[in-house]
């Protein structure tokens, strides 16, 4: 059994102009110790997914029309707030794109770190300083003792993520989601937090589930890919599978747009036009406006994420002739 | 569309805004229409029929003087109108021009805002107080004065708007392009801090209105027998056990104002605020 | 021939109040420190550096958006910090600049039109047939249908409001744009789009940028030359192939080496060039040269004194004394 297992996840939100799905037959598992990259652009509703499994979506606006999400065989959507808040630390963790606003500027960073502790388990105050300084020295901050009493605005955007891995994994969870952990950083920076989680992940054997539009880090982290476009997966792969033989024309335009260091051409290739508003979705294949590879039959029908290889699935009617 | 037409919309779907809406027009349709629907002078005694409680014949009853209530009430409430409205305008315009520039022009910047708390440091009944027992007991005094004191307050609206959307990049794409301060801020910045101020501007008619009545009950604002809802109550206040009608309907007149008012504020607020704070 | 732009000594300080409420004192904040810098016309010059480097400062500052602290700059002849306001409206027309986040860089309230067509305005033109025929045209070039004239901003997605700042920027057909990360704040798909209109407009309209941003890849694709910043100082420049196939500071090197690979095949995990630290502090750069703090190279002699640029290729300097004077 995976740790993880998404099922025909369906979200939508209630807007002015009616109710629109954000993620729509989302499915995908996530095993021990498995980094999975999701990789997509705005709007292709990977931050919902991911608030959704952590049960952090705003149910007003927000509402779960379908699937469910099991985690370790308990489904998630059936919980009610109390568990929820029972397994987020010492099930499952979240870490954000931006970190000052995900840290409380009015408390110190110990507080925080020991208010999560607390939290989910009973521990004297010292324990739990204790606590909270080594995991400081494991994400990697200079003198954590001192640290300890510092405000996050002290710290720099770099420390501020680390502390936020730091909150995230002192439960020791056993799944981290990481939403675009390193989009706001510089690239020095992002290098070493990405380093970072990798040995975290070594050491504490957790999954996690990394969120990001860049292919770069998803490169250098992934073991498995899953590309979602417009609310919905187009492509699941192992990763060195992906980046050789990518099946779904959205991913091959987004390997082909990235300038890389090693190239040295004089167009970029560009996928034309832009995302659709969900609003205003093309029947079949939302793909399909901007495909080069679109014909007729693309609007008849949503093509299924249908599998080539063992792993590899991607979601277009024409894979075998772009094999 | 224009983001106008949405915020419209918008408004339009505001429950409470339209209840507000409702309430005041009320009172402004009322205070329109005074020559015609109160055509009894206001300020004519006729003892014989003083102390008539709300009937058939008087409407809303009389006073100590005979007076009619409902034509003391109702032109009241056009001159409740008229100072709120002439507060508001002279505010809209000396607040947003003294708030512009100092919001715009840092050197000039400190020194007006120090002008402006001095001024804001007086409760504002003190002031008004102050103001008209220098210029006298009129309804333009009161006016004058109740400007004087809420300009302050919103030249500090509009400061905070300015200086937010003094660093916004399209106002530098417009001063690399070559535009001059006065291009800049007749274009970009005034027209993006009206959202804030409008809300504003809801909430002091309902102040000028509330304050011109306190300064009426204390007998320093205007002179009767000018049938102000302040004046009307002061008048009334002895008569309360007697004949409360004569400051129960002012008040009541009084509280749908500001109520209907600060209702409407409210909604600008809630439409115009999140979205267009200061069109970020 | 003569550079677009020449700059010298150019130095732009922030004066930033520390300490607590009793012992207040000002600190300069360094964020442009002596940056001399030379654009020829045509070329494109890249501009990378990380947070706290000082590019958009440098932008801002070399076409007098920001008033400079200290030093010269001579764009196509004039002494652009020391014009009058008039003249200076004038040489204005010849530089323009593209902003990075497509939200905040277009009036909400104005059309389009208004906005393409302000520029025009500003300089005197007044509306008629010919204005509405030059808005049209910019719109085209940009990629635009005619019918976006009369929508607002938010009609509009990332990419096609960055298109809409490239047209007002465009319109008075300047010689020279800096670029301020304009595709940093768009996914990825709209970003090759920008990129490659940038390419196409600068060929047709003969156009010299300053592309500033902190995307290696993207820099590399579209410079002539490039230049690395590092607090306050051009630390690297360079023709590009050059700078990118052997880079000479080791700042430029542990910059490269943190790009994140293009396939997994190639994961480097643990050690390599992995720069360790976090960027100091542009209030208190550290002395001698700035980088020696992180610097996996670093010698007595960086501590104390501050390398010049030096030569490191025909057309290739550095600042650092690992390279010989």
């Amino acid at each position: 059994m995976s740790l993880l297992e998404v099922d025909g996840l369906t979200t939508a939100f209630q807007t002015s102009s009616g109710q629109v799905t954000a993620v729509e037959d989302i499915s995908f598992s996530l095993d021990k110790g498995e980094i999975l990259g999701i990789v997509g652009e705005s709007g292709s509703g990977k931050s919902v997914t991911a608030l959704a499994i952590m049960g952090l979506l705003p149910k007003p606006p927000a509402r779960i029309l379908g699937g469910a999400i099991r985690f370790e065989g308990q489904d998630l959507l059936r919980q009610s707030d109390r568990s929820m808040r029972r397994m987020r630390g010492p099930g499952m963790a979240m870490v954000f794109q931006e970190p000052m606003t995900s840290l409380n500027p009015v408390f110190t960073i110990g507080d925080q770190i020991i208010e999560t502790i607390r939290a989910h388990e009973t521990i004297s105050s010292r324990d739990s300083f204790k606590r909270a300084v080594d995991i400081l020295a494991r994400v990697g901050i200079p003198s954590p003792d001192k640290r300890m009493s510092d405000y996050p605005h002290q710290l720099s955007g770099g420390q501020r993520q680390r502390v936020m891995l730091a909150i995230a994994l002192v439960c020791r969870p056993k799944l981290l989601i990481a939403d675009e952990p390193t989009t706001a950083l510089d690239v020095t920076i992002q290098a070493q937090i990405l380093d970072l989680l990798m040995d975290l992940r070594d050491e504490f054997g957790m999954a996690i589930m990394l969120i990001t539009h860049n292919m770069g880090v998803i490169a250098e982290t992934a073991d498995r890919v899953m590309v979602m476009y417009a609310g919905r997966v187009v492509e699941q792969a192992p990763v060195a599978r992906l980046f050789d033989a990518p099946l779904h024309p959205y991913t091959r335009g987004l390997l082909a747009c990235v300038p890389t260091l090693d190239q040295d051409t004089d167009r970029l290739v560009a996928i034309p036009g832009s995302l659709p508003e969900p609003a205003r979705r093309p029947p079949g294949c939302r793909f399909s406006v901007r495909c080069p590879l679109v014909v007729p039959a693309c609007s008849d029908a949503i093509p299924p994420l249908a599998g080539v290889e063992p792993g590899h699935a991607a979601a277009c009617i024409r894979i075998g002739e772009t094999a | 569309m224009t983001q106008a037409r949405a915020t419209l919309r918008r408004l339009l779907h505001h429950r409470l805004f339209m209840l507000g809406c409702v309430l005041f027009g009320i009172i402004l349709v009322v205070a329109i229409l005074a020559p015609i629907i109160a055509p009894v002078d206001p300020n004519k005694l006729a003892m014989r029929y003083k102390f008539q409680p709300p009937s058939a014949e008087f409407i809303f009853g009389t006073d100590n003087f005979g007076r009619s209530l409902w034509s003391r009430v109702v032109w009241g409430a056009q001159l409740s109108m008229i100072i709120g409205m002439s507060v508001v305008a002279i505010n809209a315009v000396a607040g947003t021009a003294v708030g512009a520039i100092a919001g715009y022009f840092q050197g000039l910047d400190n020194g007006l805002m120090r002008v402006n708390d001095a001024l804001m440091a007086f409760p504002a009944v003190l002031l008004a107080i102050g103001v008209t027992s220098v210029l006298g007991p009129s309804v333009n005094d009161v006016i004058i004065a109740l400007s004087i004191v809420y300009t302050p307050r919103t030249a500090r609206i509009v400061r905070s708007s300015v200086i937010v959307l003094r660093e916004m990049e399209y106002v530098q794409a417009a001063r690399a392009a070559g535009a001059g301060h006065w291009r800049i801020l007749r274009r970009h910045i005034l027209p993006n801090a009206m959202a804030p101020l409008i809300v504003q501007l809801s909430f002091l008619f309902a102040y000028a209105v509330l304050t011109e009545a306190t300064l009426s009950f204390l007998g320093v604002g205007a002179v009767p027998p000018t049938p102000t809802w302040g004046n009307i109550m002061a008048e009334g206040r002895q008569y309360m056990t007697d004949a409360p009608w004569i400051i129960a309907i002012p008040g009541a007149a009084l509280m749908i104002t500001v109520l209907g008012l600060n209702l409407l504020g409210d909604g600008l607020r809630d439409v115009l605020d999140p979205r267009l704070r200061i069109q970020a | 021939m003569p550079a677009l732009l020449k700059a010298e000594g150019l130095v732009k300080h922030y004066d930033v109040e520390t300490g607590g409420f009793l012992r207040r004192s000002r600190v300069p904040l360094r964020a442009v420190d002596g940056v001399d810098l030379e654009i020829q016309p045509g070329e494109t010059l890249g501009l990378v550096g990380e947070s706290g480097c000082g590019k958009s400062t440098l932008g801002r500052v070399l076409i007098r958006l920001v008033p400079a602290t200290a030093g010269y700059v001579e764009f196509d002849g004039a002494d652009v910090l020391r014009l009058d306001p008039r003249a200076l409206r004038e040489v204005r027309r010849g530089m323009q600049i593209v902003f990075q986040d497509p939200f905040g860089a277009l009036n909400p309230r104005m059309s389009v039109e208004e906005t393409v067509m302000e520029p025009l305005l500003i300089h005197g033109a007044r509306r008629s047939a010919e204005t509405h025929a030059e808005v049209g045209r910019m719109l085209e070039m940009v990629g635009l249908p005619d019918s976006a004239r009369h929508r607002f901003p938010h009609e509009f997605s990332g990419g096609q409001r960055q298109r809409v700042g490239i047209a007002r920027a465009l319109i008075l057909r300047p010689k020279l744009v800096v670029l301020d990360e304009p595709v940093s704040a768009l996914d990825v798909s709209v970003q090759a789009q920008i990129v490659n209109l940038l390419s196409d407009l600068q060929g047709e309209l003969g156009l010299t940028y300053l592309f500033i941003a902190h995307d290696l890849g993207v820099v590399k694709h579209i410079s002539t030359r490039v230049a690395v910043m590092y607090l306050g100082k051009v630390v690297e420049i360079g023709e590009k192939r050059a700078l990118y196939a052997a880079p000479k500071h080791p700042y430029t090197q542990a910059l490269l080496a943190s790009v994140p690979v293009t396939h997994p095949s190639r994961r480097k995990r643990g050690g390599q060039a992995r720069l360790a630290g976090d960027i100091p502090t542009a209030l208190a750069p550290p002395s001698g040269c700035r980088f020696h703090t992180r610097c996996p190279h670093v010698m007595d002699v960086c501590r104390t004194e501050e390398p010049a640029m030096r030569a490191a290729g025909p057309d290739h300097q550095a600042a650092c004394h690992l390279l010989p004077a």
